[in-house]
């Protein structure tokens, strides 16, 4: 598979226009040409509403970028890709003007490329195994900026080319989910010529694209035009469907159904079980979020109700404690504030989110950590009590732990406390199927290649699978069990055959 | 689909729905409860459901007129449609015969009171229900109680139907004649709230069914949480139903006011707009 896989980078390389391609400019000009700068709303605009901060390459940028990707012989990026797009390629389609191609070929291996374009930590994958940041020390080629730009330009088209789709072998599978593991196999098992499904729980498609990340940051429409191509590739979409209440396993096998594939996502949000914190005011980020880009909270003429702090805040370092802090200030906060245990290096979020949130007046107060909420006569949050921390040694994750400085305590006025410490699966699956091998963590028990449970015809990933982790992981699961689903159907399928023939001679 | 059948008012404030959805009909158990959005720009709510004919492939809802979506979802009529509806969620009531049971159900909570009552009732049960309002016309349902009931007792606020007093009046009139095994309370949360503190009393064992705020009923935003003998549950996917001596009510009270400014406001528009 893998000798598979770089015979066909190597002829795709070595392609005539490829080839002219990299004669063209010098690689000595290409490596001094600078990274493009994306360009942003200015903070202080941007934070009046949810427009989109990043604002995309124009064409003249895209091209340059493009220029500086050297086309190496052993493109070390796409290892860092877990969707492995062939990224010297698309980039070269944008070197040369044909925009569509590069969607074309980011389509190839990638569902969603401007959802991956946008909230991809490209930093830790692709861009940190470029040439530029291993060898050259410099920094990295835009991938992330390019793959969106193709993407945009494809969608801005309006000529959308749909990814070669094999002849409807109508065996019926099924995708619980429809976040970016769901989207993501049912992409790939659509292309396969499966007959697939997808069941939702809520009543929009999207998981956490549409209800947890901000308009700012991926608008939702992006995420419905990518929805409307699998739907073009014969997927098929039903909302408000709870398998494992609505319906149950049993039920979808009773309908055909083959295999089914898990994506039911981290959807049970963690807190810290510090005094005080069920007072009204201190919720989770999910719910926070949920509220606003789910339900249009903020908006006047949206029924769901969101509480507008003046002192916000946000407990934790993830990219989501950046969406929602980010999210506080967009709705008016005075103060939207980080509380952060361990120091800035040690924060997971993406650097870009960081850097965004801090140039948009959010107060990063890190070696910081709530130990008791404090209410009003009401029951509402007013303050927190924050106790100051330093490094210690390192933890079994490899970062300093933090450690609590005796009597550094103090008050912090907070009226809205949102807590984004993590998530745990969603027990709603695992609770419908007792068979089913759960970690201790609840998480399902997966094989780390076909992404099968212990349950055969059962597969999960994302979320579930993994506890918290990024949308492109989650894609590169649902990929890989649209792999394994397609493994085990074909062999039974060839079986069936088989044993047919042999019972009729 | 989800759309309504049949709507019968069953009092000034309260509307009894029959709607279409064969799916979760087929798999409501007593307890359960489904979400409910009205419109594209509705909020998400939980509603236990109250009945269910699987073979006609329908639910009964019960909604008492709060606020702006139990107001919107009882102006619909026979032919529309519920935008949105998913279940069945929540853990199934725990039926087995135990002896005596006695049911109190509050207001509006007698709906989701009624299922329960007729699977204790054929579990082989003594039941006894209690049954408390306001007043006369939001006790509701009491045909169908008494039907799977071997007594059943009437407490109202004002004393306009039954005894004059608060529901744990009647409750406690049975208590002290009879021995009860079990005790249900569903209602409104400072009722349960004194149920609870009577039952507990007598050594009762209590299962309360909690009706929460929540946005999405599957245990992603934690907005129902609430403490159960000291540990924080979600009434989505924990409950509904909690053993009543746990649970710590005065919280469930706080919590249920966090957005009460934001409703009402809510709430004064919606009037607004009809009216316009």
């Amino acid at each position: 598979m893998e000798g598979e896989t770089n015979n066909y980078l190597r002829e795709r390389r070595e392609m005539e226009w490829r080839e002219n391609l990299r004669k063209q400019i010098k690689a000595k000009d290409r490596t001094s040409i600078e990274r493009v700068k994306m360009p942003e709303e200015r903070p202080d605009d941007r934070i009046k509403g949810q427009v989109e901060v990043n604002k995309g390459l124009t064409d003249e940028m895209a091209v340059k970028e493009a220029r500086r990707c050297l086309d190496c012989l052993n493109p070390t990026c796409i290892q860092g890709c877990p969707v492995n797009i062939n990224i010297p390629e698309f980039i070269k389609c944008i070197e040369a003007g044909n925009f569509a191609d590069a969607a074309i070929v980011l389509k190839d291996t990638n569902a969603l490329p401007a959802v991956c374009g946008r909230v991809c930590p490209q930093e830790v994958q692709c861009e940190a195994n470029c040439f530029y940041t291993l060898k050259l020390k410099k920094e990295p080629v835009a991938i992330g900026y390019l793959e969106r730009f193709a993407a945009d330009f494809e969608r801005n088209s309006g000529n959308i080319s749909l990814p070669e789709v094999a002849a409807n072998n109508g065996i019926k599978v099924a995708v619980i989910g429809s976040g970016p593991a769901g989207l993501s196999a049912s992409g790939e098992l659509a292309k396969l010529g499966y007959q697939v499904t997808v069941f939702e729980a809520l009543h929009e498609l999207g998981g956490v694209l549409k209800y947890g990340i901000p308009e700012f940051r991926l608008p939702n429409s992006i995420v419905d035009v990518e929805i409307n191509n699998l739907k073009k590739l014969g997927v098929t979409f039903h909302k408000n469907i709870i398998i494992g209440k609505t319906l149950s396993f049993e039920d979808l096998s009773r309908q055909g159904f083959k295999a089914f594939f898990v994506g039911s996502g981290a959807g049970l949000p963690g807190f810290m079980n510090i005094p005080g914190e069920n007072y009204i005011g201190i919720l989770s980020s999910n719910e926070y979020l949920t509220r606003v880009n789910l339900m249009g909270a903020a908006r006047p003429d949206y029924d769901t109700p969101v509480q507008f702090g003046k002192n916000v805040a946000v407990i934790g370092g993830g990219n989501t404690a950046m969406d929602s802090v980010r999210t506080a200030k967009r709705l008016g906060a005075e103060r939207a504030m980080i509380i952060y245990r361990r120091s800035l290096d040690e924060m997971p979020a993406r650097k870009e989110e960081i850097k965004h949130a801090m140039e948009e007046g959010i107060e990063f107060m890190t070696l910081r950590n709530p130990v008791e909420y404090i209410a009003d006569k009401n029951g509402r949050v007013k303050s927190i009590r924050v106790q100051q921390m330093e490094l210690g040694e390192p933890d079994s994750s490899g970062r300093r732990k933090p450690v609590p400085i005796e009597g550094s305590e103090y008050l912090l006025d907070a009226d809205l406390v949102i807590v984004s410490v993590g998530v745990s699966p969603n027990p709603l699956i695992p609770q419908s199927l007792p068979e089913l091998n759960v970690t201790r963590w609840g998480t399902i028990g997966v094989d780390a290649v076909s992404m099968q449970s212990n349950i055969p015809g059962v597969f999960a990933g994302g979320d579930i699978v993994r506890g918290g982790a990024t949308v492109i992981l989650a894609m590169g699961d649902g990929k890989k069990a649209a792999r394994g689903i397609h493994d085990m159907l074909d062999n039974t399928v060839n079986k069936t055959l088989q044993d047919k023939s042999t019972a009729s001679s | 689909m989800n759309t309504i059948l049949r709507k019968e008012n069953l009092s000034e404030l309260v509307v009894k729905l029959e709607i279409e959805a064969p799916l979760i009909a087929q798999k409501r158990k007593p307890g359960h409860f489904v979400i409910v959005k009205i419109g594209d720009k509705g909020e998400r709510i939980p509603l236990t459901i109250s009945q269910a004919d699987p073979d006609k492939g329908t639910i009964t809802l019960i909604v008492q007129k709060v606020g702006t979506t139990s107001h919107k979802l009882a102006a619909l009529n026979a032919g529309d449609t519920v935008t949105d509806l998913a279940g069945p969620l929540g853990h199934a009531t725990h039926i087995e015969k135990v002896g005596t049971v006695l049911c109190a159900g509050g207001g509006v909570g007698i709906a989701p009171l009624l299922p329960i009552v007729e699977a204790m009732h054929t579990a082989g049960n003594r039941i006894i229900s209690v049954l408390g309002a306001r007043s006369k016309n939001l006790i509701i349902l009491e045909k169908e109680i008494r039907a799977a009931s071997d007594e059943v007792i009437i407490t109202t606020d004002d004393g306009s139907y039954g005894q004059l007093g608060l529901i744990t009046k009647g409750m406690e009139e049975v208590i002290s004649k009879e021995k009860v095994d079990m005790a249900i309370t569903i209602g409104p949360a400072i009722m349960m709230k004194f149920c609870s503190l009577l039952t507990k009393k007598f050594n009762i064992p209590t299962v309360a069914s909690l009706n929460t705020i929540m946005v999405d009923g599957t245990g992603m935003c934690g907005a129902c949480r609430v403490s159960v003998a000291g540990k924080t549950k979600f009434v989505c996917v924990d409950g509904p139903e909690f053993d009543a001596h746990d649970v710590d009510f005065d919280e469930l009270l706080m919590r249920l006011n966090a957005y009460k400014e934001q409703e009402y406001s809510n709430y004064q528009q919606y009037k607004e707009n009809i009216k316009a």
